[in-house]
């Protein structure tokens, strides 16, 4: 079982070896960060196959006594063993992107990429509350920096201040909740906590504890109101990592929350599982519709692409949120498949960027026509996100709507996923069309994106230029794979039986506890997963129809035509997304404030 | 019950500091102080009364000491603080060197 502990020791050796080697060696060095990280997607695979029933490593033998595990472990169950090799291999990918992007002579970006990372994998894989913290730390603090590493740019440093000023805040308030749950339990051990929880009552202090915890998670994974530092940091962060924060920085908070929740809150939660429902899906539905009306409003493409990631995160949420396996197992579908796509279009828009130096869906109206083969795999991305089947994007959608008709009272989720991904695709598709083929009419300034004074740009010009122009060339290559790998995910033999089976075995509370108290592994009840049916391909049609649509109302200026109602609120929506840390502050603490308040009604009806 | 009021105080004092900052190396502090709440609130929950530090190499056996895991947890989350205060502090220093400004409202050079 040493895989489990390697996984996460191979990365962050690795990063300390870079870190160390620095002054002497050159920018060649890399690879060994890349070797590392291939290695790591080796043991998670391993892990994966290994994991039939939940794998339980005590470190240092630590086994429990009796019932009260004194040592801390790694959980390794399907799910999160299949997440870690998603990390693993969207690190690989983003990893050899960074040595030809991030044109610096010497390792320490490499250094701090392994760091991140390992942090994620050991994210995915932990089965202790407070080693779940510290790993949810050390991903943090890694990721402030990376995402400020272009210093030289005011708006990177502003975006990695605005991010670690947020996070952290998240991140005490998650800690105060794990201190109240210890306070609660004397317990660490997730399988444990939820032991004794379920023998006392589901009170205030309960309640509490698990919206703190839950909140400091959701700012993680971008959910209103807690996601306004995204947008800035992801438009600012260096491409490669823009891939791993998109593609699972954010999911990871919503895998840490339904983590926490199914083995430590559900038994003395459960009963109140309707309304917790109403609360999750309804804050994931908000997000959704939230992240994709500011998508269509977005000038900056990489600011759109953190926008579409946000009303994604939302969707993921509302799957998730419907307390089901089956919910589940479309969420994780989903993010899989998503997080590929995202990876290629954030590759593409860096393709844009290097070329063509800006990176403004107006600046750029028709400029990349002669990269149009890149317009072709970016309106294929787009089409992806509004679910063209058969992609996998297609696949999971039909499940959650399988999941969503299931539960009484939700059968509106389909069309909220039909609308939301209808937005994000077409804006995408406007946004692909205005760039690589310069149709429709060139967009005026954005009066509120665009307000930086003259000498930024020169900043701007002068980093872009740092970086080699032959780079793209290398480029092409990762994103029409990421794509095709999107695209095949929905086509992969068995995939449903592998994914219900894991989605079983995530949400079957007593079955983890079985495994960490007793080594017991024991079969999960498994979801009924149904291929895609007629009505799915009746929704994916209507949401690839609304993407045209959105996509053809963009291109003829519509935008500009809306009803004065309408463009009033859109445009106080963003005034609220104003860079500044404090007043996000304010909206995270005052989301936490209603978290509780919505939680403690729900537990309490 | 007064270290949980006081660590209550702490979180909210801290928060409120953040939100109203003016400068950032204040913001950095304020949220040092929020993170102290938590300091508080894990000893605290650790403690026993007549308990003693929890060393046992010169006490008999059956005495009463205080929660050593607490103890662990906070200096894990000093740690992280001070990381995490690194960053900001560095990221403030450069701030105020190539922009210079320290005023959080300063920022937003993207927006909306």
């Amino acid at each position: 079982m040493a895989e489990a502990s390697l996984v996460v020791l191979v990365p962050m050796l690795t990063a300390t070896v870079l870190a160390g080697l620095s002054p002497f060696a050159g920018r060649r060095a890399g690879w060994l960060g890349i070797l590392a990280l291939v290695a790591a997607a080796v043991l998670a695979a391993m892990l994966l196959g290994r994991a039939d029933g939940p794998l339980v490593v005590w470190f240092s033998g630590w086994q429990p006594r009796g019932a009260t595990p004194i040592g801390i472990a790694f959980v390794v169950d399907r799910l999160g063993a299949g997440l870690a090799l998603f990390v693993a291999v969207l690190a690989v990918v983003a990893g050899l992107l960074a040595l030809r992007l991030i044109a610096v002579e010497h390792l320490l970006f490499d250094a701090v990429g392994l760091v991140f990372v390992a942090g994620m994998l050991g994210f995915a894989l932990t089965g202790d509350l407070f080693n779940l913290f510290v790993f949810f730390e050390l991903m943090s603090v890694a990721a402030y920096v990376l995402v400020g590493y272009e210093i030289g740019q005011r708006s990177a440093l502003e975006g990695a201040l605005t991010f670690a000023v947020t996070n952290t805040v998240g991140s005490i308030l998650m800690l105060f909740g794990i201190g109240l749950v210890y306070g609660r339990t004397g317990a660490l051990n997730l399988a444990q906590i939820g032991r004794v929880l379920e023998q006392g009552p589901a009170d205030v202090l309960v309640v509490v504890a698990f919206a703190l915890i839950a909140a400091g998670l959701l700012v993680k994974a971008a959910v209103v109101p807690f996601h306004l530092w995204t947008a800035d940091a992801y438009a600012v962060a260096p491409t490669p990592v823009c891939i791993l924060l998109a593609g699972a920085f954010s999911e990871l908070g919503l895998y840490g929350l339904f983590r926490i929740y199914w083995t430590a809150f559900a038994g003395v939660l459960g009963g109140h599982e309707e309304a917790l429902r109403v609360v999750f899906v309804t804050i994931g539905a908000m997000t959704a519709v939230l992240g994709a009306v500011m998508c269509a409003a977005q000038d900056h493409l990489k600011r759109l692409l953190a926008f579409a990631t946000i009303a994604q995160v939302g969707l993921f949420l509302v799957a998730l949120g419907l307390l089901s396996a089956d919910g589940v197992a479309g969420a994780a579908v989903w993010i899989v498949g998503d997080g590929l796509v995202k990876a290629a279009l954030f590759a593409i828009v860096a393709i844009v960027q290097h070329r063509c130096r800006r990176v403004e869906e107006s600046a750029l109206h028709g400029v990349a026509r002669s990269l149009w083969p890149l317009g072709v795999l970016f309106a294929l991305g787009a089409l992806t996100i509004a679910s063209l089947p058969p992609t996998g994007s297609f696949l999971a959608r039909s499940l959650v709507e399988d999941a969503a008709l299931r539960q009484p009272g939700f059968g509106w989720v389909p069309a909220l996923l039909a609308a939301v991904t209808a937005l994000v695709g077409g804006t995408l598709l406007r946004a692909g069309a205005r760039v690589f083929a310069g149709w429709g009419r060139p967009p005026g300034r954005d009066p509120l994106a665009d307000r930086r004074g003259g000498d930024e740009d020169d900043d701007d010009e002068r980093d872009e230029a740092s970086v080699p122009p032959h780079a793209s060339a290398v480029l092409w290559v990762p994103a029409a794979a990421l794509l095709a790998a999107a695209i095949a995910w929905g086509l992969v033999p068995g995939l449903l039986d592998a994914v219900g089976g894991a989605a079983g075995a995530f949400v079957d509370t007593r079955g983890y506890a079985a495994a960490v108290f007793d080594g017991a592994a024991r079969a999960a009840p498994e979801p009924l997963l149904r291929a895609p049916g007629t009505t799915a391909y009746l929704y994916a049609a209507a949401s690839l129809a609304g993407a045209l649509a959105v996509a053809a109302a963009g291109l003829a200026g519509w935008g500009g035509r809306l009803p004065a109602a309408a463009r009033r609120a859109i445009h106080a929506l963003r005034a609220v997304h104003d860079g500044r840390p404090t007043e996000y502050v304010a909206w995270s603490v005052g989301g936490t404030a209603l978290l509780c308040a919505a939680l403690t009604l729900a537990v309490s009806v | 019950v007064l270290p949980y009021l006081v660590a209550v105080w702490l979180l909210l004092v801290g928060l409120y500091g953040v939100v109203t900052s003016r400068h950032l190396v204040h913001l950095v502090l304020c949220l040092s102080v929020a993170q102290a709440s938590t300091y508080v609130l894990l000893l605290g929950v650790g403690y026993r009364s007549g308990g003693r530090a929890p060393i046992f190499a010169d006490l008999p056996p059956g005495t009463p000491v205080v929660d050593p895991i607490v103890q662990a947890l906070t200096l894990t989350d000093v740690v992280v603080q001070a990381t995490v205060t690194a960053v900001l502090l560095a990221l403030t220093v450069q701030a105020v060197k190539r922009f210079g400004t320290s005023d959080p409202r300063d920022l937003g050079a993207l927006r909306g």
